[in-house]
C-alpha cells in the first residue's frame, strides 16, 4: 500500500471516529425536537418538550442547584488550588514530590470508591448527606485539576520577574497581585472552567452524597432514566451537553490541553 | 533559590499557601478512604450508640460467596475488553492526528476528539440508549439503508455496555497516545526509512516502543474507572447489567449494608492499586 493511500485511509478512520463520538449526541439533540415521545420517525419538529421542561419545577430546581454548587466549587477550588500551585512553584522543601503524588488519588481512584467512602465518613462525622457534603466532595475532585493546570502555566513564568519586583520595593502580596497573578491568569481561568465542568458534570459523587429529593441535575436525570425516559430528559440532556461543551471550548482557548500550539 | 524565592521565603508563607488545599484533600479523600477501611471491619455502623464489634465477616462474605468474585472477574473482563477496543481504535486515530495532519486543522480536530470527554458522561450514555433501543435510530437507519429486514436490538446487551463505555473513554487513549506520538522526532522515522526499514518494522521497532508509555497511561485511565463502572451497565445493560460496581451501589443505596459495601469497595481499591503499581514503572518512564 502506498503512503498516500495509507494517509487517506487514516483520515477516513479519524472521520469515522468523529462520527462515532458525535452521532449519538446529535441524535439525542434531534430527538429532543421530535414530536413523538417514543422517538418514532418520521421526524416532526416541535419545541413541546422544551416547553414542558420549562414547567418542570423538579428539574429546574435541580438545575439551579447544580449551577450553584458548581459556582461555589469553582471559587473554592480555584482559590485553594492557585495558592497551592504558587507554594509548589516558589518553595523547595522535603516531601514536595509526595505532595505532587497525593494529587493523583482523587483523579485515579474510581469515583464509586471515593464517593462511597465520603458518604460513610461524612455520616461518621455528622455532616451527613446534602448540598454541603456535595460541595466538599466536588472541591476535592476539582482541586487536583486546578493545581495541574495552574502549575503548567506557572512553568512558563520567569521567577526572576518576582525578584525584580521585589528589588524595586514591592511587598510580597503586591508582587503576587501585580506580577505573578496577571501572568498566570489564563491558567487560573482555565483551571476555574475545569473546576466548573467537573462539578457541573459530576454524577457519581453527587449521587451518593445528595439527599433524595434534593439532588443535582445529573442525579435527577439518572433517576428519571431508570424510571423510563421521557423527551423532557432529552431536552435537558441536550442543554447540558451544549453548556458543558461551550465551557470547555472557552477553557481550551486559555489552555491547550497539553497539545502543542 | 533553594528554601524559597523572592516571595515570603518563610515557612509560614509556605504553610499558609499550601495547607488549605491539602487539608481539604485530607478531609474529603484521605480520611474517608481510611474510614472506609475501618467500616469494612465492623459488624454494625457505630453511629447512634449501635452495638458494634470488629469482624472480618464482610471480607469473608466476599471469599465465601462466589457471586462477588464472579462479578469482580466480570468487571475486570469488561475493563480489559473496553481497554483493548479503545487502544485498537484510538491509537491509529492518534497517529493520524499527530503525524498526518498539520497546522490549524490538527488543532481543531484534536479539540473535536477530546471535547466529548469533557462533557457529561451520564448524558452521553443516555444518548446511546436512544440510538440503540429496539425500534431506535440505529434500527430504523439500518433498515432504511439495507434492502433486507434486520433486527438490531443491541439495547440491554453486553455489546451496548461496551459501546457506551468505549464512547466514554476513547478520548483518553487518543489524548495520551497523541502526546506520546508527538514527542517522537520525525527525523527518527525518516532515518529508519532511509536505512531501508519497512512500514511494519518502523511501527513495531520504533513507533510502538516509543509510544508505549502513552499507551500504558491511556490503558490505566480507561481500565480503572471501567472496573468500577455502575451507571453505564445500569442504563445500557438492563438485566444483564449486573457488575461488581452495581453490587457496591446497591449496598449503599438499596440494601443499606454499608459495612459489606465498604469491604467490597476496599477490595476494588486493592485491585485498582495493584494495577497502578504494575503500570507505574512504565508511567514514570513516560514522565522522564
Amino acid at each position: 500500500m502506498s503512503g498516500a493511500m495509507l494517509a487517506r485511509l487514516g483520515k477516513v478512520w479519524l472521520g469515522l471516529i468523529l462520527v462515532f463520538l458525535y452521532a449519538p449526541i446529535l441524535v439525542m439533540a434531534a430527538m429532543s425536537f421530535n414530536a413523538s415521545p417514543y422517538y418514532q420517525l418520521p421526524f416532526e419538529f416541535t419545541v413541546e418538550w422544551y416547553e414542558k421542561l420549562s414547567e418542570n419545577r423538579g428539574i429546574l430546581r435541580a438545575a439551579a442547584r447544580s449551577v450553584g454548587i458548581a459556582m461555589v466549587t469553582t471559587v473554592i477550588a480555584t482559590v485553594l488550588g492557585t495558592a497551592a500551585s504558587l507554594a509548589l512553584f516558589r518553595y523547595e522543601f522535603r516531601g514536595k514530590a509526595v505532595l505532587r503524588v497525593l494529587l493523583f488519588p482523587p483523579i485515579a481512584i474510581p469515583w464509586l470508591i471515593t464517593g462511597t467512602a465520603m458518604l460513610v465518613f461524612f455520616f461518621g462525622i455528622g455532616l451527613g448527606r446534602g448540598t454541603p457534603a456535595v460541595i466538599v466532595g466536588h472541591v476535592a475532585l476539582a482541586l487536583p485539576y486546578v493545581i495541574v493546570v495552574v502549575t503548567a502555566r506557572l512553568a512558563t513564568f520567569d521567577p526572576t520577574l518576582e525578584e525584580a519586583a521585589r528589588v524595586l520595593g514591592a511587598g510580597g502580596w503586591t508582587v503576587t497581585r501585580r506580577v505573578t497573578l496577571p501572568w498566570i491568569a489564563p491558567g487560573i481561568i482555565a483551571g476555574a472552567l475545569f473546576a466548573f465542568a467537573i462539578s457541573f458534570d459530576q454524577f457519581v459523587v453527587s449521587y451518593f452524597l445528595s439527599e433524595p429529593g434534593d439532588s443535582t441535575l445529573p442525579v435527577v436525570i439518572y433517576t428519571a432514566i431508570r424510571k423510563g425516559f421521557t423527551p423532557e430528559i432529552n431536552a435537558v440532556s441536550t442543554l447540558i451537553i451544549v453548556v458543558s461543551m461551550a465551557v470547555m471550548l472557552v477553557a481550551a482557548r486559555f489552555s491547550n490541553f497539553g497539545g502543542e500550539r | 533559590m533553594a528554601g524559597g524565592t523572592a516571595i515570603g521565603g518563610s515557612r509560614a508563607g509556605l504553610i499558609a499557601l499550601l495547607s488549605p488545599a491539602y487539608l481539604w484533600l485530607t478531609a474529603a479523600i484521605f480520611l474517608p478512604l481510611s474510614a472506609m477501611l475501618f467500616f469494612s471491619l465492623v459488624t454494625e455502623l457505630p453511629f447512634g450508640g449501635a452495638e458494634w464489634a470488629f469482624t472480618l465477616e464482610n471480607y469473608r462474605a466476599f471469599f465465601e460467596t462466589p457471586t462477588y468474585a464472579t462479578l469482580l472477574w466480570k468487571s475486570v473482563r469488561l475493563g480489559l475488553i473496553v481497554t483493548v477496543v479503545c487502544l485498537l481504535v484510538g491509537f491509529p486515530c492518534a497517529y493520524v492526528l499527530a503525524k498526518a495532519i498539520r497546522g490549524r486543522a490538527r488543532e481543531a480536530l484534536f479539540l473535536l476528539v477530546i471535547l466529548p470527554f469533557w462533557s457529561n458522561s451520564l448524558v452521553r450514555i443516555f444518548s446511546w440508549a436512544i440510538v440503540l433501543r429496539g425500534n431506535g435510530v440505529l434500527d430504523l437507519g439500518l433498515n432504511a439503508l439495507l434492502p433486507f429486514e434486520v433486527d438490531v436490538s443491541l439495547m440491554f446487551t453486553t455489546h451496548a455496555i461496551v459501546i457506551g463505555l468505549v464512547h466514554s473513554y476513547l478520548p483518553y487513549v487518543i489524548l495520551t497516545s497523541y502526546l506520546a506520538l508527538q514527542a517522537i522526532d520525525d527525523n527518527l522515522i525518516d532515518a529508519a526509512r532511509s536505512m531501508g526499514a519497512g512500514k511494519l518494522t518502523i511501527l513495531w521497532r520504533l513507533i510502538l516502543p516509543l509510544s508505549l508509555p502513552g499507551l500504558v497511561a491511556g490503558a490505566v485511565l480507561i481500565f480503572v474507572p471501567v472496573v468500577g463502572a455502575f451507571m453505564e451497565p445500569r442504563i445500557l445493560g438492563g438485566r444483564v447489567g449486573t457488575y461488581y460496581g452495581t453490587v457496591i451501589e446497591d449496598q449503599f443505596v438499596a440494601v443499606y449494608n454499608w459495612p459489606l459495601g465498604a469491604a467490597l469497595s476496599f477490595i476494588l481499591l486493592a485491585v485498582v492499586l495493584f494495577i497502578l503499581a504494575v503500570a507505574s514503572p512504565m508511567l514514570k518512564r513516560a514522565q522522564a
